[in-house]
C-alpha cells in the first residue's frame, strides 16, 4: 500500500455519479453544422488556414498558431467551411469568439492523411512530442492547458500522475472513459513514459469508482500477460472521495506529500499531472494518427431525461446534445458546462461543444441560493474547508472594499475557486462570486497601473529629453557667442596690428 | 450594508450551503441544556426567571434595533443570536436578580454592544461579557449576591416566589435574602485569603464540593458535556477551548506547585467560576474570536492566564469575562499575523 498524505480542507459532497450510468458510452447522431472556436485552450488562439467555402475533411487542421502555448483546431467532420465569424463560445460571460463553422456532409469522412501508425513503438521522443501537437491535444479535465507544452521538462521528473479522479459531482466522462478504454489510457501512460522518464506513474482514481479502478487494474493486467514489461511501473491508486482531490495542486499533495510551489509548475518539483483523457487522446494521436476530434461529455443533472455519457465530435451545438439525450423535462432549466461546483451556467445553450466540455449539467435554476445572505458571522468554516489554507473571511471584506494590496497580502490569486468555501457558509454568502470579481478587478488594476506607470515614465523621459535639447541649445547658443566674441577680439587684434604695422 | 441586495449571482458553485447562521446559533442553544437544566435543578426557579426575563428584553431591545436600523425584522429576529447572547449573560447574573438588572444588562448587550456596533457579524465585543462587565462594575453588590445550592439551604423559593422577588422584590412572611445567598467558590477563597487564612484550611468549607464549589461542579460538567458535543458536531473549532483550559491550568498549576497556601489548585480554577462556560461557549463566539487557527490558540492561551492573573491578583473574584474582552481587542492584530501559509508558500 502506497502511503497517502491528506490535503487541508476540502469537503465531502453527495455523488449523483449513478446518474449517468458510466459503463455505457453513447453516441449522437451528426449534427447539421459544428461550430469550432479558435480558442479552446489557454494560450494565443489559432489563426484559420481554410477559407469559407472550402471542403474540409474530417481530422483536417483548419486552424493553427506558431506560439508555444497554443493548440491547433480540426474539423471535427467533414463538410463545408460556411463561415469564419464570431459566435457564442460556452463561457458564463456570453462572450462571442472566432469560430469556423462547418456545414456536415454526412459522410464523416477522415482526412486520407490520417492513417494509422504501424509501429508506434519506433517513434522516438521528439517525433512523439510533434505529433501530440500537431494533434491539439489540450488539457481535457477542464484546464485546456496545451498538453505538448508540459511535456518537455526542464528537469529530471520524479512521478507522472494521471488524474481519474473526478471529484466533482454529477461528472463521470472520465470514469466512463477508464471504463470503455482502459488499453488507451494504458498505452498512453506508456508513451508518457517515453517522453518524461519518470520514476513512477500513478493513476490516481476516486475509490467511488471501483469499476474504473478495476478495468484499469484488468487492462494492465492484460498488457503485463502480453509481455509488456513496462507496465510494472504503472500503480493504480484508490485516493479518498473528498473534493477537490481531482485539483492538480490537491492530488499532487495527496499522492506526494509534495506542494506546487506558489505561482509555480508541477514540473518544478519533479511532477508532470495529466488527465486520464488527455492521456487516451495522446495515445490514439500516435497509434491511430487521429487528432483531437471528439471527447466524452456527460449529460446529467435533475432535469435531464435521459442522463449518460456521450461521445461528441467538438463543436456539435450544446442544445443538439440536449435533444439527443431526450430533452429537459422542465422549463425553467439551467445549462451548465461542467459540474455543479467549478461549472459555468451558459447564457447560449446554442455555444458549442468544445475540448474543455466534460459534463452539461441540467437542473432547476435556483435563484434562491443566496436569499437572505447574512453578514460574515466570522466562524472560520470557509477557512477550515478552503483546499488552499486561504482565509476567505478576510478576502470577503477586502474583496468588497476593493483593496487590492490586501487581497494580494491574503493571496487573492491562489484561490482555485472549487467553490468549498461557498457551500460551507452559515450565512449563505456566495465567496466564490465575489473573489471572481475581485480577481478581474485586480487585473484591471494591475493594467491601469501598469499603463499609468508607463505614461509616467513617458512622461519623465519627455521631459528629461525636453531638458536636454534646451540645455544643448543653450550651451550652443553660449558656445556660438562665446566664438563670436573670440573672432571680434581676433579681428580687432589684427586690425590693431594692422594700423600699428 | 445589507448583502440581501446583490443580485442574484449566476456563478458556481450550484450547490447551496447546508448550513445557516440560524442552525449554528440553534445547535448552541441545544448545547447549554444540560449545564442550565443542572443549574435550575440544584440552584431553583432564579436561574429560569434570570433567563425568562434577559432572553424575552433581549428580543424586545433586537426587534426595537433592527426596525429603527431598518434591517429585515424576521430574518434577523430569529436567527438566535439574540437568544444565545441573553442566555449567556442570564447564566452569568446571580439567579433571583431584580428585573432591572437583568432588563439593563440585556440593554446594554443588545443596543449598545450589538447594534450600535453594527449588529449581526460587526460587533467588536463578546455583548454578553460586555454587558456583563457593565454591571459588575455598575452594581457591585447585586452582582455578588450569589444564591446557594438548594441542598445547603432549609429555606427555597418556588416559581411563583421567585417571579415576585424578582419583579417585586417582595420575599414570602419570615424569610431573609441573606438566608439564601452563600459566597461562590471563587469569592470565599478570595475573602478568606484576604482574612490572612490559608487554602488548606480554607477548602475545609462547606463550599468546596469535590471538584470545585458545591453545586457548580455539576452545572459545569453539564456545560462541559454540551462544549463536547459542540465540538463533537464542529460547531466550535477545538483551538480555543483547549488553549483556555491549558493556559489557566499550566499557570494555576505554576502558582500551586510554588505557594499552594495561597494559589487554588487547578481544578478548583478549572471547575469552578465561569471556565467551562467560558472557554466553550463564550471565547467561542465566532464574532469577537479570532479566525486563524493558531490565532485561536493564542487568543485562548490569553484568556487562560488573563483569568488566572486577575483570580490570584486582581479585583475580582472572577475573570472570565474581562479576560475575553481583553482578548478581544487584541483579535485584529491576532487576524492579521497568524495568516496560515497558503498551499505552495512552503515549497517556495
Amino acid at each position: 500500500m502506497k502511503k497517502l498524505w491528506t490535503f487541508k480542507g476540502g469537503v465531502k459532497l453527495a455523488g449523483f455519479k449513478k446518474l449517468s450510468r458510466p459503463s455505457v458510452v453513447k453516441s449522437l447522431p451528426l449534427p447539421k453544422r459544428v461550430i469550432l472556436p479558435l480558442r479552446q485552450h489557454i494560450g494565443e488562439p489559432a489563426e484559420p488556414i481554410v477559407e469559407v467555402g472550402e471542403k474540409v475533411y474530417k481530422g483536417q487542421v483548419i486552424a493553427t498558431s506558431k506560439s508555444f502555448i497554443s493548440a491547433s483546431v480540426h474539423a471535427s467532420t467533414s463538410g463545408t467551411v460556411v463561415e469564419i465569424e464570431k459566435h457564442h463560445i460556452p463561457h458564463q460571460s456570453g462572450v462571442s469568439e472566432l469560430c469556423i463553422v462547418i456545414k456536415t456532409d454526412g459522410k464523416d469522412e477522415w482526412s486520407p492523411n490520417i492513417k494509422p501508425n504501424q509501429y508506434p513503438e519506433n517513434l522516438d521522443a521528439d517525433e512523439i512530442r510533434v505529433r501530440i501537437r500537431e494533434a491539439g491535444i489540450v488539457g481535457l479535465g477542464g484546464a485546456v492547458f496545451p498538453s505538448a507544452a508540459k511535456l518537455k521538462p526542464t528537469r529530471q521528473i520524479d512521478t507522472l500522475i494521471i488524474n481519474g479522479v473526478e471529484c466533482e459531482p454529477y461528472i463521470t466522462c472520465d470514469d466512463a472513459l477508464m471504463q470503455s478504454c482502459p488499453d488507451e489510457i494504458v498505452q498512453g501512460v506508456l508513451l508518457l513514459r517515453k517522453l518524461l522518464n519518470p520514476l513512477e506513474c500513478i493513476i490516481a482514481i476516486e475509490d467511488n469508482k471501483p469499476d474504473a479502478i478495476e478495468a484499469i487494474k484488468g487492462s494492465i493486467e492484460k498488457l503485463r500477460e502480453q509481455g509488456e514489461g513496462r507496465v510494472a511501473t504503472i500503480k493504480v491508486i484508490a485516493v479518498p472521495t473528498v473534493f477537490p482531490t481531482g485539483g492538480e495542486k490537491q492530488l499532487i499533495k495527496v499522492l506526494t506529500g509534495k506542494e506546487v510551489p506558489k505561482n509555480g509548475l508541477p514540473y518544478e518539483v519533479g511532477i508532470v499531472c495529466l488527465n486520464v483523457g488527455t492521456t487516451a487522446a495522446i495515445r490514439n494521436a500516435i497509434y491511430q494518427g487521429t487528432p483531437l476530434v471528439s471527447r466524452y461529455v456527460t449529460v446529467t443533472g435533475s432535469l435531464a431525461k435521459q442522463p449518460a455519457n456521450y461521445e461528441v465530435l467538438l463543436g456539435t451545438p450544446i442544445d443538439d446534445v440536449i435533444q439527443a439525450a431526450g430533452n429537459v423535462s422542465a422549463d425553467n432549466c439551467a445549462v451548465i458546462m461542467g459540474g455543479p461546483m467549478m461549472g459555468q451556467l451558459l447564457p447560449h445553450s446554442q455555444s458549442p461543444v468544445v475540448k474543455a466540455t466534460n459534463c452539461i449539467l441540467l437542473q432547476e435554476i435556483r435563484p434562491d441560493i443566496h436569499n437572505n445572505v447574512m453578514p460574515c458571522i466570522r466562524c472560520g468554516s470557509c477557512a477550515s474547508a478552503c483546499p488552499m489554507n486561504l482565509l476567505p473571511q478576510q478576502l470577503y471584506w477586502h474583496a468588497r472594499e476593493k483593496s487590492f494590496q490586501k487581497l494580494d497580502h491574503y493571496n487573492l490569486t491562489d484561490c482555485i475557486e472549487c467553490g468549498c468555501c461557498s457551500i460551507v457558509c452559515p450565512s449563505k454568502i456566495p465567496l466564490v462570486h465575489y473573489f471572481r470579481f475581485a480577481k478581474s478587478e485586480m487585473k484591471d488594476h494591475e493594467v491601469n497601473t501598469k499603463i499609468a506607470e508607463q505614461s509616467r515614465v513617458r512622461t519623465q523621459v519627455r521631459e528629461a529629453r525636453l531638458e536636454r535639447i534646451k540645455r544643448e541649445q543653450e550651451a550652443r547658443k553660449a558656445q556660438r557667442k562665446a566664438d563670436r566674441l573670440k573672432k571680434k577680439a581676433a579681428k580687432q587684434k589684427s586690425d590693431k596690428k594692422a594700423l600699428a604695422g | 450594508m445589507p448583502d440581501n441586495n446583490m443580485t442574484a449571482t449566476a456563478s458556481s458553485p450550484f450547490v447551496p450551503s447546508t448550513i445557516s447562521v440560524a442552525r449554528v446559533m440553534r445547535t448552541v442553544i441545544y448545547a447549554l441544556i444540560p449545564g442550565v437544566f443542572i443549574y435550575i435543578a440544584l440552584f431553583g426557579w432564579g436561574v429560569l426567571t434570570n433567563i425568562l426575563i434577559v432572553t424575552l428584553s433581549a428580543l424586545l431591545f433586537e426587534w426595537i434595533m433592527l426596525l429603527v436600523r431598518d434591517r429585515p425584522v424576521k430574518v434577523y429576529l430569529f436567527d438566535f443570536s439574540a437568544i444565545i447572547t441573553a442566555i449567556l449573560l442570564s447564566l452569568a447574573i446571580p439567579p433571583l436578580a431584580p428585573w432591572w438588572l437583568l432588563v439593563l444588562g440585556s440593554f446594554f448587550a443588545i443596543v449598545v454592544a450589538k447594534h450600535l456596533y453594527g449588529g449581526l457579524g460587526y460587533n467588536t465585543f463578546n455583548p454578553a461579557m460586555a454587558a456583563y462587565a457593565v454591571l459588575l462594575i455598575s452594581f457591585p453588590l447585586e452582582m455578588s449576591m450569589w444564591i446557594s445550592p438548594l441542598s445547603e439551604t432549609s429555606q427555597s423559593l418556588n416559581i411563583i416566589e421567585s417571579f415576585e422577588y424578582v419583579l417585586f422584590q417582595v420575599l414570602p412572611i419570615n424569610m431573609q435574602y441573606d438566608a439564601l445567598t452563600s459566597a461562590t467558590v471563587l469569592d470565599y477563597v478570595r475573602t478568606e485569603l484576604s482574612t490572612g487564612k490559608l487554602l488548606p484550611e480554607i477548602s475545609r468549607s462547606p463550599v468546596f464540593g469535590y471538584l470545585a464549589g458545591k453545586g457548580f461542579e455539576w452545572i459545569n460538567l453539564g456545560f462541559l458535556l454540551g462544549g463536547l458535543w459542540l465540538l463533537y458536531k464542529k460547531i466550535i473549532s477545538w483551538q480555543i477551548p483547549m488553549a483556555i483550559l491549558t493556559g489557566l491550568g499550566v499557570s494555576s498549576l505554576l502558582g500551586y506547585v510554588i505557594n499552594p497556601d495561597i494559589y487554588a489548585n487547578p481544578l478548583i480554577h478549572i471547575m469552578g467560576g465561569a471556565t467551562i462556560l467560558g472557554a466553550f461557549f463564550i471565547a467561542t463566539d465566532p464574532v469577537t474570536a479570532s479566525t486563524t487557527p493558531l490565532g485561536r490558540v493564542i487568543y485562548g492561551a490569553g484568556i487562560g492566564f488573563l483569568t488566572f492573573a486577575i483570580r490570584s491578583w486582581g479585583g475580582y473574584p472572577d475573570g472570565m469575562a474581562f479576560a475575553v474582552l481583553l482578548m478581544g481587542m487584541l483579535v485584529p492584530l491576532l487576524d492579521y499575523y497568524t495568516a496560515p501559509k497558503v498551499y505552495g508558500e512552503r515549497a517556495r
